[in-house]
């Protein structure tokens, strides 16, 4: 690690001031991506700014939609039995991101933020049609993922919570990683408001819905619907383990699993 | 067994669990010693390079550096090259070349992550800080990556045409030749055995300390044999003599063969210690020990089995490239020639052998043994052909390994590459584990699996390892440069317990349990009673250290010699207070009776009259109680056994999965079963790791590609089944305890069952390993 200003906001207006005013601030929420990037020397923020205290940011609200604040552990969203009565589907997302450690320290504020190509979360963001709530605006799910490590954040703005509205029936299908267990493909399949949606995360620079699987499924949920689909790998992620092509396949696959346990 | 359950063939737990898993082991990393400052290597981002200049001034007014040393101030204070410990010689009779091999890195860099210097500061920060502002001028070069045409491609060491440390051969040729111009029938494969990486819980690390009053040199460190770290510091390196160097190895978590060998880190660590009159501290992160410990297997070859129509093999014929990285690591040049070659007869009578391999340098990290070191490729290579044949045959793979097994009448059985086997069940191992996995039932277990759009297979590999790498003067004969015997000590206290001290090492194998079961068995006297010191050149006599499978059988041995001169002594000792002859008492249980009386004594009474010798024959006996040995093997050991693995493989996803998982191994005598089944199912982790997992690679400019977990698959607990171990036993013949060893087995045998399996699976006659999901989906027919 450099050495680095560490401040611990008691406020999200007061993290946003400390922000403001740093030379090159960044946010630490569960550190799951942060912290190993700063002990291999790989970042140099002048402050780090914590927001792990704010306590306002923790907990699920469950109602006419599941409402998670941005500093809820994936392992809190994993137990909690409001969330798997509404929208199981990301209850079993939750559960199984990373290892144990990581579900009890990464946030979903933290992974959202950081639109890693292999992120769990970002495919239901996408995928439920949720919103991103930050200390400025909303931002809709389908706008919110931009690119590789990119999202529509501004500079010092902090997702507050996402939103997610609840399914009619939902369901993810992930195929991970055998070495970090990230998703080489994620699928979220799903039915909101009368519409299906495909949110896909690992295949491509940043988490997106998938036109060919939605426009398949549109007619209904049944695996039959997908035979003979396939989606472009041309813009996929290609890799050692996994070249774009196979993960074209596996993108249908995943599908398919996911609406085989819908049906 | 002993009376009391804690004896030879009890299920003891380990004793020093209790400490690992509460947290109170001390590791190199735990040791601090006054005033020590932190070292942070400078290593080379480069695959091959030329070193132009290295700008230190900027580094050394960084706050906290102590100083910034380079190859050059090793180089000019006399601290030699490291050494390779094996002299292996050409076909032509001509030694094997070894290329110039300074610990620091002097005029060129030849793979990412060499260290070229150290900097030493007060405190990790600074040293890291001050690493950074080193200025280090590299003229990039093209990187020889590729094994198999590193012949053709640019020199690496001026020292060494075309690449080519040796071109050794064993066998006969011409009768090998012969063989295949009679046979019906040639199987042949083409195999990459894959470059793995071993990745020890516990990172390398070594804290130097030098006492200026004494002259006293101390290392701790992360060593498999500090014995053998003590004699290349001394004889090769040159840091200080024998007796003023002590090397101890604490706790050390994990090493399976990564740390026998002497890295450049401890020795830089060592003697800067002695130049700052300073301790120094280093300890790996987990990405050096990607970069910088040595790898594992990584060999190309071409192998033909010449069979008759019955299934009959009549010759073998392997051509091999090894790969040895960019340097040769300490015993880099055995592998792929004693402890591979000579293991190609596998558990068959295949009559005549040939086997050729040339080593050659690539700008990788350097290449030594890793748990098996040289067995699993050659099992790999045999097991692979054989299914192979029986497949080419239309023969059932059990059967045809049947037909070609050595009998137990056969023993010793003499193969055509160098060894004797001296004993072995091999159809008692493999019927055991037809039984175990159901083998009548496959067939419908495999048309379930299809039914569901899947596919099942099933693979064997009955393999055989050669442990205990013995006797001394043939290994010498045959350019080994140390000897292969063990030692060790039973000091008999005071008041009868007992300690031992042994010259093998216990990085996680259970010695403190396994060596007082032993001796606890012997004596007669309880398991606490017993401690076992290891790991200490200041507290043991010369010892090899633990690798190969040999602590037991070697160690053990040993051990045996120096508690038979206790029970000898306690004899004389006892018969002078009866005043009779040794030839009346007899020892049993841990007491000393006296024959056809009821005199006897219990062992801690003799203990004690050796101590305070009141009635004592001083005249005849020196009084006390301790007994050392040394115990030179008279040949190898050879465990073998049968495993089968039975997978299942997603139709979609090409995803393989273990379904059962049989190994039934013949360890001759064992010592502890509990501890035994605990590292056979270390090794077969190991093993199907490699099969499906595992894979150490580096991309076309010599750049690690594998180094971290990341994108390096260790097996974990959920990608292996519920193992199914057993057991056959046929002892060692030519040991005291009939023991064998067992740490290698899982990893020699399981790699090629698992191939075998999943190719049996495909319906395919080779995959490359690691067989990942994509592999196996490309097999499948997916790729478009």
């Amino acid at each position: 690690m450099y050495q680095f200003n560490y401040r611990k906001a008691s406020s999200v207006e007061q993290a946003a001031d400390l922000q403001a005013s740093a030379e090159d601030g960044v946010y630490l929420a569960g550190g799951m991506t942060l912290i190993p990037t700063l002990k291999q020397r790989l970042a140099a923020p002048s402050d780090v700014i914590d927001v792990g205290g704010l306590d306002g940011l923790r907990g699920v609200d469950v109602g006419a939609t599941v409402r998670i604040g941005a500093l809820t552990t994936h392992a809190e969203v994993a137990a909690s039995a409001e969330v798997r009565g509404a929208i199981p589907a990301l209850s079993d997302l939750a559960e199984g991101i990373g290892d144990a450690h990581v579900r009890n320290r990464g946030t979903i504020g933290g992974s959202v933020a950081n639109s890693d190509p292999a992120a769990d979360y970002p495919a239901a963001v996408v995928g439920l049609a949720a919103t991103v709530h930050t200390n400025r605006r909303s931002i809709a799910g389908d706008d919110f993922f931009t690119d590789l490590f990119e999202t529509a954040l501004e500079e010092g703005e902090i997702i507050t919570s996402v939103e997610f509205p609840v399914p009619a029936r939902a369901a993810y299908a992930k195929f991970p990683n055998p070495a970090s267990r990230y998703a080489i493909v994620g699928v979220m399949v799903a039915e909101v408001d009368g519409a299906v949606r495909v949110g896909v995360t690992g295949a491509g620079r940043c988490a997106f819905r998938s036109v060919e699987l939605e426009a398949a499924l549109a007619g209904g949920l049944s695996v039959a619907a997908l035979d003979g689909v396939s989606v472009p790998s041309g813009d996929f992620n290609s890799d050692l383990h996994a070249s774009a092509e196979y993960r074209a396949h596996l993108v249908v696959v995943m599908a398919r699993r996911a609406v085989k346990e819908l049906a | 067994m002993a009376e009391n359950g804690t004896g030879i063939g009890a299920a003891v737990k380990r004793k020093e669990d209790i400490r690992f898993i509460t947290g109170a082991g001390r590791y190199t990393d735990d040791i601090d010693q006054a005033g020590q400052a932190y070292a942070v290597f400078l290593r080379s981002p480069h695959a091959r390079a030329t070193i132009g200049g290295i700008d230190t001034a900027a580094a050394l007014q960084v706050p906290g550096v102590v100083a910034v040393y380079t190859g050059a101030d090793l180089a000019a204070d006399g601290i030699g090259d490291l050494p390779c410990g094996w002299l292996v010689k050409s076909k032509d009779g001509s030694d094997m070349i070894q290329p110039p091999h300074p610990p620091l890195a002097v005029e060129r860099v030849n793979y990412v992550g060499e260290p070229y210097g150290i900097v030493i500061a007060d405190s990790l920060q600074a040293a890291r800080d001050g690493a950074e502002a080193v200025a280090a001028d590299f003229d990039d070069l093209p990187a020889v990556v590729d094994v198999a045409t590193a012949d053709a491609a640019d020199q690496l060491h001026e020292s060494v045409p075309g690449n080519q440390c040796y071109d050794w051969e064993l066998g006969d040729k011409a009768a090998t030749d012969a063989a295949f111009a009679d046979a019906d029938h040639v199987a042949s494969l083409d195999i990459i055995n894959n470059r793995l990486i071993p990745n020890a819980m516990e990172p390398r690390a070594a804290v130097g300390d030098y006492d200026a009053a004494s002259g006293v040199y101390t290392l701790h460190t992360t060593s498999q044999n500090p014995h053998l770290e003590r004699l290349v510091l001394a004889a090769f390196v040159q840091v200080a003599p024998e007796s003023r160097l002590r090397v101890v190895s604490p706790d050390v978590g994990g090493g399976f063969g990564s740390k026998i060998f002497v890295y450049a880190e401890e020795t830089a660590v060592i003697w800067a210690a002695g130049k700052l009159r300073r301790a120094v501290k280093w300890r790996a992160d987990r990405s050096e020990s990607f970069l910088a410990d040595a790898h594992g297997r990584d060999h190309v070859t071409k192998a033909e089995l010449a069979l008759s129509s019955d299934g009959t093999f009549l010759g073998l014929r392997v051509k091999t490239i090894a790969n040895m990285g960019a340097y040769l690591s300490t015993f880099a040049s055995s592998v792929p020639t004693y402890l591979y070659g000579t293991l190609m007869a596998g558990q068959y009578k295949t009559p005549a052998i040939y086997v050729e391999v040339r080593a050659m340098f690539t700008n990788t990290a350097p290449v030594d043994a890793y748990r098996g070191a040289g067995r699993p490729e050659a099992t790999y290579v045999v097991e692979r052909l054989v299914e192979t044949a029986a497949r080419d045959l239309s023969m059932d793979p059990a059967e045809i390994r049947r037909r070609n097994f050595i009998q137990p009448e056969d023993f010793p059985y003499a193969t055509p590459v160098a060894l004797t086997y001296d004993t072995g069940d091999y159809e008692a191992s493999l019927d055991k584990a037809l039984e175990h996995i159901d083998y009548a039932g496959f067939a419908a277990r495999r048309a379930a699996s299809e039914a569901n759009g899947n596919r099942r297979g099933i693979g064997f590999s009955s393999y055989i390892e050669a442990c205990g790498l013995a006797p001394s003067q043939v290994a010498i004969s045959l350019g080994a440069g140390v000897g292969l015997f063990e030692s060790a000590e039973v000091r008999v206290n005071v008041t009868g317990s007992v300690t031992v001290i042994t010259g093998s090492h216990s990085h996680g194998q259970g010695h403190e349990t396994t060596f007082a079961q032993v001796v606890s068995d012997r004596l007669g006297i309880p398991l606490d009673d017993v401690e076992v010191v290891h790991g200490d050149t200041a507290r043991s006599d010369y010892g090899l250290g633990t690798y190969g499978s040999r602590s037991i059988a070697v160690g053990g041995s040993a051990l045996i010699r120096a508690t038979d001169k206790i029970i000898a002594k306690g004899k004389k000792i006892v018969a002078h207070n009866f005043e009779t002859t040794e030839d009346n008492i007899d020892f049993t249980d841990g007491v000393f009776a006296e024959q056809e009386s009821n005199r006897s004594m219990a062992f801690a009474e003799v203990a004690f009259a050796a101590y305070v010798p009141a009635n004592f024959p001083l005249d005849e006996l020196e009084p006390g109680l301790s007994e050392k040995a040394f115990y030179d093997p008279g040949n190898f050991t050879y465990p073998a056994g049968t495993h089968i693995c039975e997978v299942e493989i997603d139709g979609e996803t090409g995803v393989s999965t273990i379904v059962a998982f049989v190994a039934v191994d013949d360890f001759g005598n064992v010592i502890n079963p509990m501890i035994v089944e605990g590292q056979v199912h270390g090794g077969l982790c190991q093993g199907i790791g490699q099969a499906l997992l595992e894979h150490g690679v580096y991309d076309d400019a010599g750049q690690l590609v594998t180094g971290s977990y990341m994108d390096y698959c260790m097996p974990r607990a959920d990608d292996v089944p519920s193992f199914t171990v057993d057991t056959t036993v046929t002892p060692c013949t030519h040991n005291p305890l009939g023991v064998k060893g067992c740490g290698e087995a899982g990893a020699i045998g399981a790699t090629a069952a698992v191939m075998n399996a999943v190719t049996d699976a495909l319906g395919v006659k080779s995959l490359p390993m690691p067989a990942t999901p994509e592999t196996v989906w490309k097999a499948l027919g997916g790729a478009g």
